[in-house]
């Protein structure tokens, strides 16, 4: 497969209008990515899945990322071509963070195993696709409010015991008016001495 | 028992036992322990391997896993109690006719294990339902199933016939309340009925800080 400069190239030439980007993300990952606009992603997609020097077949993971600092979730594709044996090839789209604006569009039309990965990043990130056949959580239960992979997911407070609490859960446990652990006496003595 | 152990023993030695019907109940009750078939994750796969031909589990009565709750006797929850499978489990449980037994089967059965930090596993099914054997281990080896297996067995052989017991006592409940799915959290998190946040001599509340 080409160098990522020349990928971009060869997208950007197909999709007129598409704002195609390498995103380096060393040494978190190997391979640069391709960041593009939520607008034109899906004609990206379809140019590398159509496009018999790519022929990338096989979308082979869904997921998400989120950014609370630059106020933005990120979805990322990895897409792999079985019958020329390359990839993967990293498409990233970004969307905002606010729940009612967080959307991108669905490529399950172009690879069906997208459907389920995508519902998960729905269900754990709050991201919404458009064109997908069948929006619904995967993993919680429909009642759910939460996204609980996000950032700023605060789980239930329902630490009303814990054998040996430690750091956040020792906070959490302490709040809950719970039982604190034998190391409290031991600060509680300390603290007496002095 | 006001007939003598001498003459007892005598009379066994003729074929001829005398024993309460205590002891005959909880005999039989202990000797045909059915388990429901059903397993949630890992431990049920050294459920499986108890049941099978190395570790056998039907030397102990209790081989025969029975696909409904109607005909089990015994609930073991091998595996990772999640928090959108814990009402199917108690469910499942209410299912069950008396008397019923219940084991917890590994780390995250009894306390939600490696995952209680997380968002969506149970931290641990006896906050839903009555446990009578933990057994801790990631997962227990099958000996240690077949070692809570007698432990229960024990536990039937002490039993009192028309007392103390749930199934005796008409007054009482043998349903336990279904939990059911919260925005945010199972509802209620917990039965307070069945489980309370354990006390041991290390514990010691912020109060008794204070007041010290």
């Amino acid at each position: 497969m080409e160098a990522i400069e020349k990928i971009k190239e060869l997208a950007s030439q197909a999709v007129p209008g598409a704002k195609v980007e390498i995103v380096n993300s060393a040494p978190a990952a190997a391979q640069p990515a391709l960041l593009v606009d939520r607008e034109q992603v899906f004609a990206v997609a379809r140019f590398f899945k159509e496009d018999p020097r790519f022929a990338m077949d096989f979308c082979s993971c869904v997921t998400g990322v989120d950014y609370p600092k630059v106020d933005q979730v990120e979805v990322v594709y990895h897409l792999y071509s079985i019958a020329l044996k390359h990839g993967p090839i990293v498409l990233k789209v970004r969307a905002p963070r606010e729940l009612d604006q967080c959307r991108v569009p669905s490529l399950t039309p172009l690879w069906r195993g997208c459907e389920f990965q995508e519902r998960e990043a729905y269900d754990l990130y709050g991201v919404k696709f458009d064109g997908h056949p069948d929006l619904r959580r995967i993993l919680m239960w429909d009642e759910f409010k939460d996204h609980p992979m996000r950032k700023d997911y605060a789980p239930p407070m329902d630490y009303d015991w814990e054998p040996t609490p430690h750091d956040d859960t020792l906070q959490r446990a302490m709040a809950t008016e719970g039982v604190v652990p034998p190391t409290a006496i031991v600060e509680a003595e300390k603290a007496k001495k002095k | 028992m006001s007939v003598d152990e001498g003459l007892r023993s005598e009379l066994q030695k003729h074929g001829i036992f005398i024993l309460p019907f205590e002891q005959l109940y909880n005999w039989g009750r202990k000797s045909s322990i059915w388990p429901l078939q059903f397993g949630l994750a890992c431990c049920a796969i050294e459920m499986i391997a108890s049941a099978a031909s190395r570790y056998d589990l039907a030397r102990f009565g209790a081989e025969v896993f029975r696909a409904t709750p109607r005909q089990a006797d015994l609930m073991i929850v091998a595996g990772t109690v999640t928090k959108k499978m814990a009402p199917q489990v108690v469910r499942l449980y209410n299912q069950m006719p008396e008397p019923k037994y219940c084991i917890a089967m590994g780390a995250c059965a009894i306390s939600g294990g490696p995952f209680k930090d997380g968002y969506n596993v149970l931290k641990g099914i006896d906050r839903y339902i009555p446990v009578d054997v933990h057994i801790p281990g990631c997962p227990p080896r099958p000996e240690a199933l077949i070692h809570a297996i007698m432990t229960l067995q024990r536990k039937i052989a002490g039993q009192q016939l028309g007392r103390e017991q749930r199934w005796y006592d008409k007054t009482a409940t043998t349903e336990f309340p279904i939990p059911a799915y919260g925005e945010h959290d199972l509802e209620p998190p917990v039965n307070r009925q069945v489980w309370q946040p354990p006390r041991d001599y290390r514990d010691v509340t912020i109060e008794e800080i204070a007041k010290a």
